[in-house]
């Protein structure tokens, strides 16, 4: 099938400082076709898209719009040419209404005609298949309503050509769906649809053509019904990789290591962020946390690190003086206590650094992070870390000219391999790990799928809060779902499907919304 | 499609940031930088009828031709390279202390106490170290009290800070109306101290310049070597880091306020006993404020600071020496040194970003719009 070209980009170039976020890149997107832009993080996807929406400026090269070349020199000039961008992160005004958001900035007069208004996008979200009260305050809705307004909001707009940024992020396996529905709709219609992503199983389902990015450069371009996972893989990689997740078995006899029994905490706008989560962890075991995205994770991680006010409930582990039993409760101390009572615990936050690591520090003082005061008089003693630094680094072939190196310099993958490699050298019993390939290109998240089942094999018990569905079920010895704070279910991902785990997320949030 | 699309011009220059400017050349850009405020600076004398090398050359010569114009030009740098020190480990966390200029005030005023009061009761070295560490003391009182309220219940230190400048230097004006007031005067004045009360002199200038040049290497080591100076590293980087790695946050931001404070104290003690003999408004004399500047131009290096305040005490002093010879106002000497300033702090955006202009060649493209 032939479409009209909508935009062709020709050449561009654009540098960060001494990064080609993309170079030379040419692409056309195309009227009624879907067009998923795939490449790993840091390979120049969004850096392109922004450059279309006006955001960043290309250094070279040329932008073709509907035959004409253009400039756009701002998100305002982008609109006016019609090319509308759906962000990662939401701009919407919380108190206003989904009609009252949609309509905010545009011209017209001093009053708003909300009947009409109202009646407009009632029109938009029939045609296209949304869901949507368009009277419905911003504040009162799930991420996924959140996200129809900014979708909803580009189209009232006039936009023919829409870019979406990794748009399902945020969205159960039902939302993603419905979502892929809608662009369907969408494309039928006519219009032009780019959607970044990097989960390869989207784009199969989605796109009716690939164009895959690698390292700034546009690699290949591809009819999506001519290719496969594997082959959009390799291309996205440079290279055969193998997309096998490993799960092995462990030969000794496992015990439980950590008791979490009725943990309730309060979150930052005063409803219960974790409501009674009970759930033991064993050694030998890695059990997957998943949910929607703020649905209680980071919460029940940095409780059990010490660093979140519990309100009620217990933390049972072992220590030094508990004999092998679970039975220290931890709740109310602080890491610093924590670590005194000989608890044997390491936690991998997904803020690498903002809270794992220091970022304008090198390799060597941030392997003395937890461990600085060690070691008698007022000096720091950077000999031991400095060996620990050129161990990680060899031993988990961090990519670094020197340990001496800060590692905000360092990419996403090599920042996470400096941090896990940093926790599990402290030897934990419970390692906890949040999002730890987030961001992460394909190769080093399975470097630390590897280090993770290293730590499992060695009787280490794992806590993993994972977002990737596919890679939980894969990895995991159980799962437990996580929904509105509450523990939804602690199932086999060997005896489960991937939908039974989505409405499980999913499940309870409509209870939340009628209680 | 039939919308009018409407031609744009790419932006005539854009703004990007970089990281990877080598030392050296950022070093040059740092020069250059002066080298502008110079000339700038010249075509100001130029215009006041003068000849801007003979201004330049006598301003040298006011601050370091002579050795009486020496002593005065390290007279001047000496409390601003301490102060500079006294602030960097706050700064260096993160808290924004501009209140320095209270804090050399507090350990000015307690000093003084026991300079005015105590001179005929206290052997003359032991008053001396009681001026010494009544000066601390009250410094680092009045720099820890804003990191109480930070620690506590996360007030901001900048206001608080800034606030607590006035209500000391309004106490000291209080003293000096009133309690303090030289006996037989109406005239609001503090009596000048006792010999007892003074700093000795090395080569000329009061001790403090020794104290100062030792506690620069002391500071250094401090923030590089000791388990402290890594605690306020990392509070300054991410509170959130710093709790994830068992810090005591709260207990941090009050130690190192702490000795902020009691730098700044003893800066004081020395500007009193060393430099002035007494104690007016005028003791602390914006120097907390300026040494602001000297410890940001130094990027919180303590021996860059020593370079920097050197050159600020180098202007400050010139510029006397120009009013007086030339005629030239106090308040264009103030235009002379608020240029340079400006333009050494405004060479640092260069280091840190770079300016693109509009493509030569973008005209030369088919369609790219009307020639420039």
């Amino acid at each position: 099938m032939e479409h009209e070209i909508a935009i062709s980009l020709e050449g561009i170039c654009k540098s960060f400082g001494s990064v080609k976020a993309n170079h030379d890149i040419s692409l056309d997107i195309r009227r009624g076709e879907v067009l998923a832009l795939l490449g790993e993080n840091g390979s120049g996807k969004t850096t392109l898209m922004n450059i279309l929406s006006g955001i960043y400026f290309p250094d070279e090269g040329r932008i073709t719009v509907n035959g004409e070349e253009v400039t756009i020199r701002s998100p305002k000039e982008a609109f006016e040419l019609g090319i509308g961008m759906i962000h990662q992160h939401y701009k919407l005004v919380e108190v206003l209404t989904a009609a009252e958001n949609i309509t905010l900035g545009l011209k017209g007069g001093l009053t708003v005609k909300r009947r009409e208004l109202v009646n407009d996008i009632r029109a938009l979200t029939e045609r296209y298949g949304f869901e949507l009260d368009p009277t419905k305050k911003i504040y009162d809705m799930s991420v996924s309503e959140k996200q129809t307004v900014e979708i909803i909001k580009v189209l009232y707009r006039g936009a023919d050509i829409l870019i979406l940024d990794e748009p399902t992020a945020v969205l159960t396996p039902q939302e993603t769906e419905k979502l892929f529905a809608i662009l369907h709709n969408m494309r039928d219609d006519g219009k032009a649809i780019v959607i970044i992503t990097h989960k390869l199983n989207e784009v199969m389902s989605v796109s009716d053509r690939v164009a895959i990015l690698r390292k700034g450069e546009a690699v290949a371009t591809v009819n999506t019904a001519e290719t496969d996972a594997q082959t959009l893989t390799d291309l996205m990689v440079g290279r055969k990789v193998s997309l096998e997740i490993e799960r092995p078995e462990v030969d000794f006899e496992q015990t439980d290591f950590l008791k979490v029994v009725d943990l309730t905490c309060i979150g930052a706008e005063g409803h219960k962020a974790l409501d009674s989560v009970s759930f033991t962890l064993r050694s030998g075991e890695i059990m997957g946390v998943a949910g929607i995205a703020g649905s209680g994770q980071r919460e029940l991680c940095e409780a059990i690190a010490g660093l979140y006010p519990v309100q009620g409930g217990a933390i049972l582990c072992r220590s030094e003086t508990s004999s092998g039993e679970v039975r220290e409760n931890i709740v109310g101390m602080s890491p610093t206590e924590i670590i005194k009572k000989g608890v044997a615990m390491a936690f991998v936050p997904e803020d690498r650094l903002g809270m794992g690591l220091v970022a304008s520090m090198d390799m060597i003082d941030n392997m003395m992070l937890k461990s600085y005061k060690r070691g008698k008089g007022p000096f720091v003693d950077r000999k031991t870390p400095r060996a620990m630094a050129e161990q990680i680094k060899d031993e988990l072939e961090v990519m670094t000219p020197c340990v001496t190196m800060p590692v905000r310099r360092l990419s996403g993958g090599n920042v996470q391999k400096v941090l896990v490699g940093r926790e599990i050298a402290s030897s934990p019993k419970v390692l906890v790990v949040a999002y730890p390939v987030r961001g992460l290109d394909i190769n080093s998240s399975y470097t630390i799928y590897d280090l993770l089942n290293q730590q499992k094999k060695k009787g280490v018990a794992v806590m993993f809060i994972g977002e990737d569905l596919d890679v939980l079920m894969a990895l995991c010895d159980r799962i437990m779902v996580l929904c509105g704070g509450r523990v939804a279910g602690i199932v086999d991902p060997r005896e489960v499907t991937k939908d039974e785990i989505g409405l499980m997320m999913a499940g309870e949030r409509r209870d939340e919304e009628v209680g | 499609m039939d919308k009018a699309y409407k031609h744009h011009e790419e932006p005539l220059m854009r703004i990007t940031a970089r990281s990877d400017m080598p030392a050296g050349k950022a070093w040059i850009i740092r020069v250059l930088a002066i080298v502008f405020a110079l000339v700038v600076g010249g075509l100001v004398i130029l215009s006041l009828g003068h000849n801007p090398f003979s201004v330049y050359a006598d301003m040298l010569r006011g601050s370091l031709a002579t050795k009486t114009a020496r002593v005065e030009t390290v007279k001047i740098a000496v409390p601003l390279l301490g102060t500079a020190l006294a602030i960097t480990p706050a700064f260096k966390m993160k808290f924004w202390n501009i209140g320095a200029e209270g804090q050399i005030m507090a350990g000015a005023i307690a000093a003084s106490y026991f300079a005015l009061y105590w001179y005929k009761v206290l052997p003359g070295p032991l008053l001396i170290l009681v001026m010494l560490i009544a000066g601390a003391v009250a410094g680092g009182i009045w720099g820890v009290i804003p990191a109480i309220f930070k620690a506590k219940w996360g007030v901001n230190e900048t206001l608080f800070t800034l606030m607590f400048n006035y209500i000391i230097i309004g106490f000291e004006k209080y003293l000096q109306n009133g309690p303090w007031i030289k006996e037989g005067t109406t005239y609001p004045k503090i009596d000048m101290f006792d010999q007892a009360a003074r700093l000795p002199k090395v080569l000329g200038v009061h001790v403090g310049w020794i104290a100062v040049l030792v506690l620069t290497v002391v500071m250094f080591f401090y923030l590089k070597y000791t388990k402290q100076g890594y605690e306020i590293s990392v509070v300054g980087e991410s509170v959130r880091t710093a709790q994830y790695a068992g810090m005591n946050v709260k207990k941090v931001i009050i130690r190192t306020m702490i000795i902020s404070g009691v730098i700044s104290g003893i800066v004081g003690f020395l500007i009193v006993s060393g430099a002035d003999y007494t104690l007016n408004e005028n003791t602390s004399g914006g120097i907390g404020f300026t040494a602001i500047s000297v410890a940001w131009l130094a990027r919180l290096n303590p021996f860059v600071m020593i370079f920097i305040s050197a050159f600020l005490a180098i202007l400050s002093k010139g510029s006397n020496t120009i009013q007086t010879d030339f005629k030239i106002p106090a308040s264009a000497a103030g235009v002379l040194t608020g240029i340079i300033l400006l333009c050494m702090l405004g060479g640092e955006f260069f280091v840190n970003y770079k300016l693109i202009f509009r493509h030569k060649k973008h005209a030369e493209l088919p369609k790219g719009g009307e020639e420039a």
